[in-house]
């Protein structure tokens, strides 16, 4: 709402002095209007593609954690309510499954001749979304509890377990351990880092059928539960904030948390100077021997909606190329994210998301139907963590409640 | 009342209701016996600043063409009711089967997420109702007796429960017990274990969420038996007192009596709030240890695919539930109805 007020009062502002650009983004007309996750990235894109208000262009934004239940829906219109949706490999999908957004090779060609090839998302050949940063979970640790300890920094999930126990017997942390485990889309997530690391794969090559019951499968939460261990016992109530949170009380000194998150943490806002000097940002932890870091990358992106006239489908995507252009990046953005923008200088605060770039993690699987499996994971997996069934059965929970929402949704026949 | 006007002076309400319950209650049902079409998957080359990857992707035009042939979907029948996640039929038959003894069989039940739910919202709804009608008839009697000129702040007092938002209420609990909060500090100090954590324990979850529910609900049933008991005759209690009867015989049988057709009246309404549990859960972070019906819904919607007829299908059954569970109630009005 606020934006919204604010582009309000832009708009008014600029029709009060007699139409002065605020910037050229070259658009003749067009309304622009944007739905996204609310971090601080995304509201720089926000705000620069806000910059492009003049008395023909009207440019709003919904910047909301809702973002996932409102886009499809405010999409799906004929127009469209929303001309863009900033989306992340994971829920591109669903926008792709309700065919609400267009193709943008056309506006690529026309409008985009700056955007480098590694900004675009293709998809069969074809561009459907721009990306601006890159994003991974990864190691942040506490240097002052490590060394107290005498640890070198751990590179795997076995030595982080191994570190959990020296710090617990040296009396220094109860409980060493963090982690995003609350029961839902955050354990689930845990769950794929995992099964990815001990090298597993979600589906049966080229089909929807689930392939999880398997080794890696047992091994990935057999992994989960030894951490847990070393937990704070509320643990499957800590989502990514609560997490954060405890960081911040100084609580915890081994976690792998979002890059996105890290700059929070080593700033001095919400800590001591005793935790906030000394959080540090590691690699991708390692697990088993498959060699791929138990991690995946994500990319935040924007789309431009399918249902919406060609003039504010024009006017969206020139408004979104000039926020996501080199002048984005200044000295207050710049340690936002990883930009995939011409011109990013990483900050220290970047490293642990570059370092899982540079170790060769997978980029999280664009299924059409793997969030129905991240939701199934959600749901089955705490009754293993809390002792209630095997892991066997666990992962035959798994499996049977996605397999029947897959049926339901028509991707197993 | 004449037929016509009765008519004309209905007709509104009654097309508000058709738009507003009716017609949204029959599209759930229909919905509740279609699924999606079946999704015509390729092979793609995805790329993107991590490179190229194959994997798969929906064919838009094809489906298109099946969405085209018939808009409402599949027709599936009872099949969504059947399947694994809801009623799940056949998991039961075979956990019967093969079932070691009852508690085994219950175990297996309690494995798929529908009993799984059932089995909290009802015990939910069993433990809830009847405390929230005795606690709120209790603050309505003490209230009743004091002071007049402490009688306003003290209803606003009682009333603060109910006017926070279950959200907002239940997010401070949530923060209160929690292991370092000031109520779970005391509970470990109070029990002597230092790892103690209502959080981290299914049964002290359940019980947290029933307290959130009694103290959230409670207002309600006092606002009701307060009001109620400025209607009580005062000849019937000044000759009662005169009679001997002490204070708690003249609650027992002049009070009590008069207010019992309230409670029926609170009993329904909580039978049907409670069985609806949904904020508690969300709000104290307690999927891992109680779900209901209503949480069910909200998942499938809130997911990064939604899913509408899964949720069409929950929705029905807590419908279904609903009924069941006010049948009794029901019946009882409608006999003192007939009485009259």
């Amino acid at each position: 709402m606020i934006h919204v007020f604010r582009t309000t009062v832009a708009a008014a502002a600029l029709i009060g002095s007699a139409g002065l650009a605020s910037a050229d983004c070259g658009i003749a007309a067009g309304r622009v209007n944007i739905i996204g996750n609310e971090f601080p990235a995304i509201q720089t894109i926000g705000a620069m593609a806000e910059d492009c208000v003049s008395d023909t262009v009207t440019v709003q934004s919904n910047l909301t954690a809702d973002h996932q239940t409102l886009n499809v829906a405010g999409m799906s219109g004929n127009p469209a309510e929303y001309t863009s949706a900033v989306i992340a490999n994971s829920s591109i999908v669903a926008l792709i499954n309700a065919d609400v957004i267009r193709p943008l090779d056309d506006l690529v060609a026309e409008y985009g001749a700056d955007i480098p090839d590694r900004m675009k998302i293709t998809i069969d050949g074809k561009v459907m979304a721009i990306a601006f940063m890159a994003n991974a979970q990864h190691l942040v640790y506490r240097a002052d509890v490590l060394e107290q300890a005498g640890l070198a920094v751990p590179t795997t999930y076995e030595e982080v377990l191994a570190a959990a126990e020296k710090i617990r017997a040296d009396g220094i942390m109860q409980n060493p351990l963090g982690g995003a485990y609350a029961a839902g889309w955050n354990l689930a997530e845990e769950f794929v880092n995992m099964y990815i690391g001990e090298g597993g794969a979600f589906f049966v090559p080229g089909s929807a059928e689930v392939a999880i019951n398997n080794p890696q499968g047992v091994a990935a939460l057999e992994m989960l539960k030894s951490l847990t261990a070393y937990m704070n016992p509320d643990y499957l109530t800590h989502d990514s904030n609560g997490t954060s949170a405890e960081w911040e009380a100084g609580n915890i000194a081994l976690m792998n948390m979002w890059g996105s998150r890290t700059g929070v943490l080593m700033d001095s806002d919400g800590s001591a100077p005793e935790v906030y000097e000394n959080t540090k940002v590691g690699g991708p932890l390692m697990v088993g021997s498959s060699g791929v870091p138990a991690t995946t990358l994500w990319w935040d992106g924007w789309t431009v909606a399918k249902n919406i006239s060609d003039e504010d489908a024009a006017a969206t995507f020139q408004a979104l190329a000039h926020a996501v252009s080199p002048a984005t990046l200044n000295a207050d953005t710049m340690g936002q994210a990883v930009w995939l923008i011409d011109g990013y200088v990483p900050a220290p605060v970047n490293e642990g998301v570059l370092a899982s770039v540079a170790a060769g993690s997978q980029p999280y699987p664009m299924l059409p139907y793997m969030g129905l499996l991240q939701t199934a994971l959600g749901d089955n997996i705490a009754d293993f963590l809390q002792g209630k069934e095997s892991a066997d059965q666990a992962l035959a929970d798994i499996e049977a409640a996605y397999t029947v929402a897959a049926k339901e949704q028509g991707f197993i026949q | 009342m004449k037929h016509s006007s009765f008519f004309w002076f209905v007709l509104p309400s009654t097309l508000l209701m058709l738009a507003f319950i009716a017609f949204p209650i029959v599209s759930v049902i229909t919905q509740s016996f279609y699924t999606a079409h079946d999704q015509v998957i390729v092979e793609v080359e995805n790329c993107g600043p991590f490179g190229c990857t194959k994997s798969t992707s929906v064919d838009q035009t094809a489906t298109q063409t099946l969405r085209d042939a018939e808009p409402l979907g599949k027709f599936a029948g009872f099949g969504i009711y059947r399947d694994r996640n809801h009623l799940a039929l056949d998991e039961v038959a075979r956990a019967w089967v093969n079932a070691d003894g009852l508690p085994d069989f219950g175990r297996s039940l309690m494995n798929l997420p529908f009993y799984k739910a059932m089995a909290f919202t009802l015990t939910y709804t069993a433990v809830v109702t009847p405390l929230t009608i005795i606690l709120g008839f209790f603050i309505a009697i003490a209230v009743n007796s004091v002071a007049r000129a402490l009688k306003g702040p003290t209803i606003f007092f009682s009333l603060l429960p109910m006017i926070v938002t279950p959200l907002v209420g239940s997010l401070i609990l949530f923060w209160m017990v929690d292991a370092r909060g000031i109520l779970g500090t005391g509970l470990q100090w109070l029990a002597g274990d230092p790892g103690l954590s209502v959080k981290a324990s299914t049964g002290l979850m359940w019980i947290m969420l029933m307290v959130y529910g009694v103290w959230h609900a409670a207002p309600f049933a006092f606002v009701v038996f307060y009001a109620g008991l400025q209607t009580v005759n005062s000849d019937t209690l000044e000759s009662a007192m005169v009679d001997g009867a002490t204070r708690w015989e003249r609650i027992r049988f002049v009070v009590l009596p008069h207010l019992l057709p309230l409670v029926t009246f609170v009993a329904l309404i909580q039978l049907m709030d409670n069985f609806r549990v949904f904020e508690p859960i969300v709000s104290f972070n307690a999927q891992a240890h109680a779900t209901s019906l209503s949480y069910a819904i909200f998942n499938d919607l809130g997911g990064e695919t939604r899913l509408l007829s899964s949720a069409a299908a929950t929705s029905v059954l807590t419908i279904i539930g609903i009924g069941i569970l006010l049948s009794p109630v029901l019946v009882r009005t409608w006999r003192d109805f007939d009485r009259k």
